[in-house]
């Protein structure tokens, strides 16, 4: 149970490999291995302090892992900066919303695009020639993105004056203007009422669906998680306890007694 | 002018002798797309061929169920091109609602917008036996549906690769001008809705009624955002775009409109009361936010506009002072105002449907908006009395149309003859038998009274006119538009048929009376619990006081409560088009009209609630019964 899943290594996106990380004398991941299916909704789970986010900082970038090594489709992602790791295709939301508040959406939208950017300065001075032209295909694209999440009505309003339901939504929107294939989503629905659970819930499915890309997903509420993530994995104190799919880890004695406590399997 | 004598007819037409015109225009993704008359009649050639293929004709009739997009408006006509008819639907309508409608109307192919309209026509699909199939215009969402009766729009079109594109266009010459083109259902304010049917005939009669007297012309711009089940929507945007050239615009979303509207700028625009209501709020919400001096011109301004327009009213003329103001008014508020409404290009503006409140007319023709008022029904094509822009008034609905006769009978009843009245219920004989006299004319279950000028005022729905006990008339729809005049009522019900004294039921707006209590620093959670604060009791008594001396003796409101929900059409209260249903809510709420007359201060209610999916589940609220002064 406790090797790198029952994941083959050739559909496997990304490949963490016994990666260690901490901060002075806490160990905040020790030795985690895991194999994120291409296509599939994955998971992270564990309490406060299991070391998840650490996690998804290693991945993207914003921590460097003190050991081991995390594969994107066979690139080494340890000692790339973040902005690299985002080229590659891997984009992330954050726990606490990171927007521009005094942006637009659609500008925020298409800030989420810069990456994929290559006119020159000059050229987006004067809005000329293949600066223009990379302007338009990147606005359809927002465009797109805008119909998708259904934020159409709110294209024009900067993200400081929306719901904090939508805010969420439209950092969705930030991160999916990238067009990555691999999704990292830190808590999308921490702090919302059910309602924008459940809409958020349907994004992230049809996210899934409709453009193919794989997502990451930590997430507390154990409802969700259990209904929509293809393979999960358990983290405790630093540590992979578990790691399969949804009906397999519910039923594990060792996350049953870190995590979940008995009252929640009842149902 | 177009003289086809069929919609398909125009619309070929139309095609020759304008084809590099805009016919229509559709926002999405951010950006207006435009279509030629020719790309219209290309679109609509290539679906009714494909149609053909699926097996739909003559007779034949085709739903339509969504919001306003181009592609459903083709739908519709290439069902017409084949002899058949379009029946478009309530795109809100719940399950049942959706099903009654689509079997009663015999559809056979149903065009859906959306994933979330698809579902629902699968849902309901074994009610209808004579269904064939579904097409679908968004394929968001769709991806993985295998259902065998579902097709997009696309393959539909693609269906058709081939077929004798030249043999439909020749076939449109050989149709019945008088066979059914349209089958609108009426709201239903009591029982099942009826099936209106109304030919090419009716429809081009009362769209080249409209467009010669506001002389809508090619280049014109109307926007389509009118339920497209409503006949306003078919007669005003659909025809009307047809017969004179104008293009019919699409907005992207209904929560986009009031901005798409601002960028489009349309030459004309037909609203049915509630929107001016809004966009008056709006414009009052955000005057109070102003600062000092920009409150004060909005002020001075606004009083003028406002007397202004009760002085012309009341048929005096204007003095030297009035004019100043006026004039320096139109470039420092009404013209500006004009503009973030996104009404500066329109030529004519019209209100429908149902009464609006006459200091909210005024404003809107005081600040430069020509509104006027016009008076129809679905069985009449949707023309029937408009208004000219010289005899433009808040107390009457206009004078009737050309070609249409308008008498009132000894009941008191209005009735109409015209080339636009209706050639019948579907299916429904004994209803058909009933809404026509012995001599030929539509009974309109309106009674009205017409004045020395023949301009006609509605005052209520015939058979809802009772009396009190002591014997005065009493007509409750009165009652009511007054109390919703009040910018802090949404909905009223009155009732005082055979009783002492009236009684009312009102609905806050939520809008307004939220922002009355966030200013008087009232907080609130929801609806019901900002309804039952005793400080907006206070407050819409004071509104109803302030009614009640624009009532006469009998008819002031002596008790009244307000409701912890707003009615809904989801909850068969209202209609889709929201004109009330009375004997529904009698039944539901009666233990409040008990309560009402049996003298108690309050009321214990379960409400029932139903959600669009049709699940049901009820709401227990205490509701405080409150004593007019």
């Amino acid at each position: 149970m406790l090797d790198a899943g029952g994941v083959s290594g050739s559909d496997a996106i990304l490949t963490v490999d016994h990666v260690a990380k901490s901060f002075g004398g806490v160990k905040a991941v020790t030795d985690v291995s895991l194999k994120v299916p291409r296509g599939s909704i994955f998971s992270i789970i564990g309490p406060n302090g299991a070391g998840k986010t650490s996690l998804v900082n290693m991945i993207s970038g914003f921590y460097k892992a003190d050991q081991g090594s995390i594969k994107f489709d066979g690139t080494e992602l340890i000692g790339r900066r973040p902005n690299q790791i985002a080229a590659l295709g891997i984009a992330r939301t954050f726990q606490n919303i990171a927007l521009f508040h005094g942006l637009t959406v659609l500008d925020n939208l298409m800030l989420g695009r810069h990456v994929r950017m290559k006119a020159g300065m000059l050229s987006c001075f004067l809005y000329w020639g293949a600066a223009q032209r990379e302007e338009v295909e990147h606005r359809k694209r927002a465009e797109e993105i805008i119909d998708f999440l259904r934020i159409t009505d709110l294209r024009r309003l900067t993200t400081g004056e929306l719901a904090y339901g939508l805010q969420k939504r439209v950092e969705l929107g930030r991160a999916l203007a990238l067009d990555p294939t691999l999704l990292l989503l830190d808590e999308p629905m921490a702090g919302m009422n059910q309602e924008e659970k459940e809409d958020m819930v349907r994004y992230v499915l049809d996210v899934n669906a409709e453009f193919g890309t794989t997502i990451v997903l930590i997430e507390h509420d154990m409802g969700v998680v259990m209904d929509i993530s293809d393979h999960i994995v358990v983290l405790d104190q630093g540590q992979k306890i578990a790691d399969g799919p949804p009906d397999v880890v519910k039923q594990d004695p060792a996350v049953i007694q870190a995590y979940l406590g008995a009252s929640h399997l009842q149902d | 002018m177009s003289d086809a004598q069929t919609l398909p007819g125009v619309l070929l037409q139309n095609a020759k002798t304008r084809g590099d015109k805009p016919a229509m225009r559709e926002k999405e993704l951010g950006i207006w797309h435009t279509y030629t008359w020719a790309d219209y009649a290309d679109e609509v050639r290539r679906f009714a061929l494909g149609l053909k293929a699926i097996g739909f004709g003559e007779g034949d009739k085709l739903a339509v169920i969504g919001d306003n997009r181009p592609r459903l408006y083709w739908a519709q006509i290439a069902a017409q091109m084949l002899g058949g008819a379009a029946v478009p639907v309530y795109q809100d309508s719940i399950a049942d609602e959706l099903a009654f409608v689509l079997a009663d109307a015999d559809v056979s192919v149903i065009v859906a917008e959306d994933q979330e309209q698809v579902d629902k026509s699968l849902a309901i699909q074994e009610q209808l036996p004579s269904l064939k199939r579904i097409i679908y215009d968004d394929d968001r969402g769709l991806g993985d549906y295998d259902e065998e009766i579902i097709l997009s729009f696309d393959a539909a079109q693609k269906m058709s690769d081939g077929g004798d594109a030249a043999g439909l266009d020749a076939s449109v010459d050989a149709l019945d001008p008088e066979s059914i083109a349209l089958m609108c259902y009426t709201s239903g304010t009591t029982g099942r809705p009826k099936g209106v049917m109304l030919s090419h005939a009716n429809l081009l009669m009362a769209a080249h009624g409209f467009v010669s007297s506001e002389d809508v012309r090619e280049g014109d711009d109307f926007i389509a955002y009118l339920p497209m089940a409503w006949v306003g929507d078919a007669t005003y945007s659909f025809v009307a775009s047809l017969v004179s050239g104008a293009t019919c615009n699409c907005p992207e979303s209904p929560e986009t409109l009031q901005r798409d509207l601002r960028e489009l700028g349309p030459t004309g625009f037909l609203a049915p009361p509630r929107v001016w209501e809004t966009f008056l709020s709006d414009i009052k919400v955000k005057s109070e936010d102003l600062s000092g001096l920009k409150k004060w011109v909005f002020d001075i301004f606004n009083d003028a506009a406002i007397s202004a327009g009760r002085k012309l009213d009341a048929g005096e003329s204007l003095g030297a002072g009035d004019r100043l103001k006026l004039f320096l008014g139109e470039y420092l508020v009404y013209a500006p105002i004009r503009d973030q409404l996104g009404l500066r290009r329109a030529r004519w503006c019209v209100t429908g449907g149902a009464p609006l409140g006459p200091d909210t007319f005024r404003f809107f023709r005081a600040i430069g908006v020509n509104l006027k008022q016009l008076y129809a029904s679905t069985e009449v094509s949707g023309l029937c009395t408009f208004q000219e822009d010289s005899d433009a008034s808040a107390d009457t609905s206009g004078k009737p149309c050309k070609g249409v006769e308008v008498r009132i009978a000894d009941s008191g009843e209005v009735q109409v003859k015209s080339a636009g009245v209706f050639k019948g219920y579907y299916k429904n004989e004994d209803a058909t038998k009933e809404a026509f006299t012995e001599d030929g004319w539509f009974r309109t279950g309106d009674a009205g009274v017409i004045d020395s000028s023949g301009a006609l005022t509605i005052i209520d729905r015939a058979k809802d006119v009772g009396k009190l006990e002591n014997g005065s008339a009493f007509a409750p729809q009165f009652v009511e538009n007054k109390l919703k005049y009040s910018a802090y009522i949404s909905e009223a019900i009155s009732f005082g048929h055979e009783r002492p004294y009236v009684c009312a039921m009102v609905a806050i707006d939520f809008n307004t009376v939220g922002k009355w209590a966030e200013r008087a620093a009232l907080p609130y959670t929801n609806y019901m619990d900002l309804s039952q604060k005793p400080e907006i009791r206070q407050l819409i008594a004071e509104e109803v006081d302030q009614i009640n001396r624009t009532l006469p003796e009998p008819l002031r409101v002596k008790r009244f409560l307000l409701l912890g929900k707003d009615f809904d059409a989801d909850d068969a209260e209202i209609t889709r088009t929201r004109k009330l249903r009375r004997s529904y809510i009698a039944e539901h709420y009666a233990g409040v009209i008990n309560a009402f007359y049996g003298g108690e201060q309050q009321v214990d209610l379960r409400a029932e609630v139903t959600f669009e999916d049709g699940r049901k589940s009820h709401v227990d609220m205490r509701l405080a019964i409150q004593d007019a002064a």
